[in-house]
């Protein structure tokens, strides 16, 4: 009593108070996978197929937003101004392609898992095993990046090795990925949504409140700031921006085209990665499946709208409190997070003030992206527990995609690879045993790859895109509203499309293929953006294939016709 | 009408709804967003710019609200052609 009445006044301190929130949700994730874990390959691939809308919309938001929307997105932002607004718009349009192109018809489809589409719409296994290479390519891309994410947010919150950190993350989601399958992430996305979502809002009110007074963070970076100069943010913003050299935060640098085809590429392949497809296959009619997109993307907005709020906030605290303030009184986060190598102060004139311009040559301060949100609530001075909020919910965030992706990737080899096309017989028991170990071993490869992360992660996000957009998504629409699409020409697209975005990035990311600069982009569009151009390229080969190849059977034909209708959705059957 | 005839009405119809929604979801994404920021920005509501806005906020908006009126004007399709089950 009297050690807690100690601790209550000098305060818990932000150490404990991560322990204490991080214990308390991990927790309960352990007791909801154990609640909810998987019988049959049904609940394993589906979670049983009776998910209600809210629950799907909720864990498929969670599903949805990584470690890279919590943590930087929003640094992301504050340093690119408007050109920020291809995640933002790219990440969130999706989801009407979603909800209007493909989810209802997936779902009356009643299949487990992308490649299975693929492969039974185009009756072909050749094309199933290119779907089946794709979905792996995607999704261990993605999910080495979230048990970096994992490792970090457990390094500099908890003061443990990285190393350390990504084994304890990876113990977690073995845990709850492979005892419980679909049914059991479901339901603990649905937690991890709700931790995340308040530790993300909490401190943006809370800044919001400070910096303009409005509690709304959407209005209030929209609003004239808290002092009464009747200063609108932005303008300030825009107004310190350009003293310091850079570009006014409202304008861009880059070129329309490129915010363009980037915004697309990201768009559409939202639409084609396989981990937020599959989601919409665990509801129980064709309605739910429209109505849980648009729940999902109602959740996720919420998160969206408020990150360029945060951009704003952070950027505009960041340069008051630094810029050409002298480096012995700069506050304490400064040096905490300069330990750990995010923020790199050279004082290049050697007069002791901390020059922060655009000029490369004469700039002496580096802060990294992430810094934005995880050292926001510290820069604001909020209290402490809202610091270790933040934590539980970077925690949350990556935490929640990593087993979404690993359930794509143990689906594809214990269902698409092993029971479609290796051994038709396998039992129902050794397929989900085939199931939870390939979950195994996909938790350690993804393991591998965040302890030994290779050198070209952020490449190969926008490479996970580019690929989701140049593959799945036109064979998808394709074998949907195109009746009389073929496999030889879808499977010819997906090959070129696929290929031409490896060749792309290789190329401009690698140096591959003889390299090249900015300068050599094709019609000046970045790799970020080739997605698009890899996504026509694949829609007109497998149009223009198909003008020489035979006619899909007229049993495929009519399965098309019937997936069109909504009524007389089964449950998802092998 | 035989049940080949109805499903094709219903798709012609579900089709024109996909493509009106769809031309909203790039008017104000990569039309008032990105091409047409620019002239927008003219415009000014509180300290945001229009064009600014439309890319940070208002196209997100936007997309939510059209997948709801989808799932309304779809309900309401699948009743009249009888495919509400």
């Amino acid at each position: 009593m009297v050690m807690m009445y100690s601790l209550l006044a000098e305060g818990i301190g932000v150490q404990n108070w991560t322990y204490i929130l991080v214990g308390i949700t991990f927790t309960i994730y352990i007791g909801i996978a154990i609640w909810s874990r998987a019988g049959s390959t049904k609940e394993f691939y589906v979670a049983g197929g009776g998910v209600s809308p809210l629950a799907n919309g909720m864990a498929t938001a969670a599903d949805w937003m990584s470690a890279a929307s919590f943590i930087s997105m929003a640094g992301i932002i504050s340093f690119k101004g408007y050109d920020g607004a291809v995640y933002l718009m790219g990440w969130t349009g999706g989801y009407v392609l979603l909800a209007l192109l493909l989810a209802p018809y997936l779902r009356k489809f009643g299949k487990f898992t992308v490649p299975d589409f693929i492969g039974d719409r185009y009756y072909s296994n050749t094309a199933r095993l290119v779907g089946v290479i794709c979905a792996l390519i995607v999704s261990f891309t993605y999910v080495a990046g979230q048990m970096r994410g994992v490792g970090l947010v457990f390094s500099r919150f908890l003061e443990v090795d990285i190393n350390t950190g990504v084994i304890i993350g990876m113990i977690i989601v073995l845990f709850y990925a492979v005892l419980g399958g679909m049914k059991g992430i479901t339901y603990t996305q649905v937690a991890q949504y709700c931790v995340l979502i308040f530790a993300f809002m909490v401190p943006a009110i809370f800044i919001s409140i400070q910096m303009t007074g409005n509690p709304i963070p959407q209005l209030g970076f929209g609003s004239t700031l808290a002092d009464g100069s009747g200063t609108y943010l932005l303008d300030k913003l825009d107004g310190l921006s350009t003293d310091l050299g850079f570009e006014e935060y409202t304008e861009g640098s880059k070129s329309i085209l490129d915010v363009f085809a980037i915004t697309l590429a990201l768009m559409v392949g939202t639409a084609g990665l396989p981990h937020v497809i599959v989601r919409f296959f665990t509801v129980k009619r064709v309605k739910d499946a429209r109505k849980s997109a648009g729940i999902a993307l109602l959740l996720i907005v919420i998160l969206y709208t408020t990150a360029p709020a945060v951009s704003v906030f952070a950027r505009t605290n960041m340069i008051e409190t630094v810029s050409n303030q002298s480096y012995a009184s700069v506050p304490e986060w400064f040096k905490k997070w300069e330990t750990t190598g995010l923020i790199v102060f050279n004082d290049k004139n050697g007069d002791g003030l901390i020059q922060y311009v655009a000029d490369t040559n004469k700039n002496e301060l580096v802060v990294d992206n992430d810094i934005m949100v995880l050292a926001n609530p510290e820069i604001a001075q909020l209290p402490d527990w809202v610091i270790a909020l933040v934590a539980a919910g970077a925690l949350a965030a990556a935490l929640s995609t990593a087993a979404g992706l690993l359930l794509v990737i143990s689906a594809s080899v214990s269902h698409d690879l092993i029971k479609k096309m290796i051994n038709p017989k396998i039992s129902e028991k050794g397929e989900l045993i085939a199931a939870r170990l390939s979950a195994v071993v996909a938790v350690c490869v993804a393991g591998y790859f965040g302890i030994n992360p290779p050198g070209f992660v952020a490449a190969t996000v926008a490479l996970a895109f580019g690929l989701a957009a140049a593959s799945f998504f036109p064979a998808i629409i394709l074998g949907i509203f195109y009746k009389k699409m073929n496999k030889e020409g879808a499977i010819a697209g997906m090959v070129v499309g696929t290929l031409a975005m490896l060749f792309y990035m290789t190329k401009f990311k690698f140096g591959w293929f003889g390299g090249g600069t900015k300068a050599d982009w094709w019609f000046g569009v970045s790799p970020e953006g080739f997605g698009t151009i890899a996504m026509v390229l694949n829609f007109v080969v497998s149009v223009v294939i198909l003008k020489f190849t035979p006619e899909p059977p007229q049993e495929v034909q009519d399965i098309v016709e019937n997936i069109r209708i909504p009524s007389g959705a089964g449950e998802a059957t092998h | 009408m035989t049940e080949k005839e109805n499903s094709k009405a219903y798709w012609k119809e579900n089709i024109r709804y996909v493509l009106i929604l769809l031309f909203i979801w790039f008017a104000v994404s990569f039309g008032a967003g990105i091409i047409f920021k620019e002239s927008l920005n003219a415009i000014r509501i509180g300290g945001f710019k229009l064009g600014f806005w439309f890319a940070q906020q208002g196209s997100m908006y936007v997309f939510v609200v059209l997948i709801f009126v989808y799932v309304r004007l779809m309900n309401k399709l699948d009743k009249k052609y009888g495919y509400d089950v």
